[in-house]
């Protein structure tokens, strides 16, 4: 059992016009198994959190604490948070042209697993993932990110969540840009990992549909860059009803 | 395949040929007004007031720029494929001086002083393979000339690789007939202290189809000058370019795209990697698209990826446009840093930052070492390409 704890997060980003404050005081915790939603309005400040555990370099913190099983990931560089088990699937995958996903998957596993994998059941590991989230088996030899759609870009994403089986994992919109097919064959690969796993999920999303396929156990409410109100799945039908204008204007 | 060695006798020097000049030395900026003599006297001394030697001072040249120059000597290792025939011809063959004519000072110093020129054939309607393998332990600037002549309906590749120590001055006619698809790739993989420049003179007939393909990797100064000439409608050329330039490197690449008839198309892709103090690279890429070639496509490229600082990429597109009934014209060039986004998503995904920089820049070549198409030469520059990068990690 692993337990992945923010607290009293505060972090901000250089703009042109000064020092920004963007999250203002984020408590948050989140143990193996669980799903937790994190949901609110644009500009809210839901991928500077995302992006702040997985450690990119443009976020500074100022005061607060990221703990993966009482380590002090704050510490850590952004590789060393990841072979620690914090997995980000980013709202914008990267292109890496001239990378082909097959190079990049298997070195990424071996990173992570600190030893290249057994070549044979990594091709089979590799190829049954692929299926489940019906993917081409052609995709392995293209480039990185490199001219997918946006619902391949989505797919490619919860095949490294699949393969590189984190402890905890943080989806970052994984919905957006996705057509009610994809939306199901996405989260069902989410699903599958997650019970094949066992990781502990943060789920950030705009909106409810993809919360009919992976269930939360806990949705937060993320206003104005810290959680406004806190519940069970019940809170994220309200939400789909009143909108968040309630917390916006409050 | 079968295999010739040919060992290049020490030749007397030879002075330029019989040739007139077709204008006073002074720098042109239009391509289409540039001085062409085969005779160095013609040319100015090499220095930064003109155009062409704005970035390469003539001391980098050790000697290729003066009027005249021993004859190479050292070895070309030649494999070829059953059909295609080598021989040594001299300036009266029919093929010597039919891609093209010198533009610059030691490009007619080297075609005055090589007495003969190696002339490839590639015949027709069939398919062929060449490779040659050019070493030298000489460190006299010397000349060599090169022809490839692509037969019309031909299809063949040809690999030219440069090794070992030399100061060379080059000239490579690439003659590439009708119908005829040609792939040529020039290596520049020399010893430290090598200086090569070369000039890569390619002329195409109707429909010809032309792949070029430099790479330039080892070498204290490499300049290549590629030109490519379309006399007739139809033709195709794809000139592609990879350079990794360490300290003290000059690397420098020319292009110049002559579109002088209708309905042509010319691709130009040059990727450059640059690491250490004084590591600097050149590119100049000219397009001229003559009154006569509506129906024009042409789109050329430069990219550079600085991997530290002191290193210095110069990147000089030019476009010249005298007709408006063109199909499509543009360029784009860049040079910059790592792109931070590509190493923090490589890094999120476990992979330490070193080996992230690795792949980035193994992936920002890749693209042009894949269109090689000779596993085992991918494979040496492959290699090369990741020695360069661990020197960099030291
Ligand atoms: N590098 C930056 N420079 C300036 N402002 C930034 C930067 N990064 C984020 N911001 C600002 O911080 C705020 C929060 O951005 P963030 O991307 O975290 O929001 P979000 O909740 O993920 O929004 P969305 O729902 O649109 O994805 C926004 O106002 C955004 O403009
Ligand atoms: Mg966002």
């Amino acid at each position: 059992m692993s337990v992945l704890e923010i607290k009293n997060l505060h972090v901000t980003v250089e703009t042109e016009q000064g020092t920004k404050e963007i999250l203002k005081g984020v408590d948050l915790v989140i143990r193996s198994g669980e799903s937790h939603a994190i949901m609110g309005p644009n500009g809210s400040g839901k991928s500077t959190l995302a992006y702040t555990i997985a450690g990119h370099p443009k976020y500074t913190v100022t005061e607060g604490e990221i703990l993966l099983d009482g380590a002090d990931v704050l510490e850590m560089s952004v590789d060393e948070r990841a072979r620690a088990g914090l997995f980000l699937a980013m709202q914008y995958p990267v292109e890496i042209p001239g990378v082909s996903v097959s190079n990049f998957l298997r070195t990424a596993k071996t990173a992570v697993a600190g030893e290249a994998p057994a070549l044979r059941t990594w091709i089979k590991d590799v190829r049954s993932a692929m299926d489940s989230l019906k993917m081409d088996a052609s995709f392995t030899e293209r480039n990185v990110n490199e001219g997918f759609s946006g619902g391949e870009k989505k797919r490619h994403e919860i095949l490294q969540l699949d393969l590189l089986k984190p402890q905890f994992a943080v989806l970052d919109e994984t919905d957006s840009g996705l057509d009610v097919d994809a939306l199901k064959i996405v989260s069902e690969g989410v699903n599958r990992a997650k019970e094949a796993n066992g990781f502990g999920l943060l789920l950030i999303t705009h909106y409810t549909r993809i919360l009919r396929y992976i269930k939360p156990d806990f949705v937060h409410v993320f206003v104005a860059g810290k959680i406004a109100e806190q519940g069970g799945p019940e809170l994220a039908e309200r939400l789909e009803a009143e909108g968040y204008d309630r917390y916006v204007k409050a | 395949m079968t295999t010739a060695t040919e060992a290049v006798k020490d030749g007397a020097v030879q002075h330029g040929l019989q040739a007139h000049s077709h204008g006073a030395g002074v720098p042109i900026q239009t391509r289409n007004e540039r001085m062409r003599s085969t005779n160095v006297a013609d040319f100015p001394p090499v220095t930064p007031r003109e155009e062409q030697w704005r970035y390469l001072p003539a001391a980098r040249l050790k000697g290729l720029d003066a009027d005249s120059l021993s004859e190479f000597v050292g070895d070309l290792e030649v494999k070829h494929s059953d059909g295609v025939t080598t021989s040594w011809v001299s300036s009266d063959h029919p093929a010597f001086g039919a891609a093209g004519t010198p533009e610059e000072r030691p490009s007619a110093a080297a075609w005055g002083s090589a007495e003969q020129a190696y002339l490839i054939t590639l015949p027709a309607e069939q398919s062929s393979e060449v490779q040659i393998a050019l070493t030298s332990e000489s460190t006299e600037p010397s000349a060599l000339h090169l022809i490839i002549e692509a037969k019309p309906f031909s299809k063949a590749s040809v690999i030219l690789d440069h090794k070992g120590d030399a100061i060379l001055g080059e000239n490579v006619e690439i003659i590439v007939g009708d119908e005829a698809e040609l792939t040529v790739i020039s290596i520049q993989d020399w010893n430290e202290e090598a200086v090569h420049a070369s000039t890569q003179l390619a002329k195409l007939g109707r429909n010809a189809k032309l792949k070029h393909l430099v790479v330039s990797l080892g070498g204290e100064t490499v300049r290549v000058s590629t030109s490519a000439e379309f006399t007739a409608p139809g033709a195709e050329v794809e000139l592609l370019g990879m350079y990794f330039a360490d300290s003290g490197q000059h690397l420098e690449n020319r292009l110049f795209v002559d579109h002088a008839v209708a309905n042509c198309k010319s691709r130009v892709t040059y990727k450059g990697a640059l690491q250490g103090e004084q590591a600097h690279t050149v590119w100049v890429g000219d397009v001229l698209i003559r009154m006569a070639a509506e129906g024009t496509d042409t789109y050329e490229l430069n990219r550079n990826l600085l991997l530290t600082e002191g290193a210095r990429a110069d990147s000089v597109p030019n476009l010249e446009i005298e007709t408006g009934q063109i199909a499509g014209a543009g360029h784009a060039s860049a040079s910059g840093r790592f792109d931070d986004e590509q190493l923090f998503y490589l890094q999120a995904r476990g992979i330490p930052e070193a080996e992230a920089r690795r792949l980035v820049v193994r992936g920002f070549l890749n693209e042009i070492i894949q269109q090689i198409g000779n596993e085992e030469i991918e494979a040496r520059l492959t290699d090369a390409i990741e020695a360069e990068l661990a020197r960099s990690d030291s």
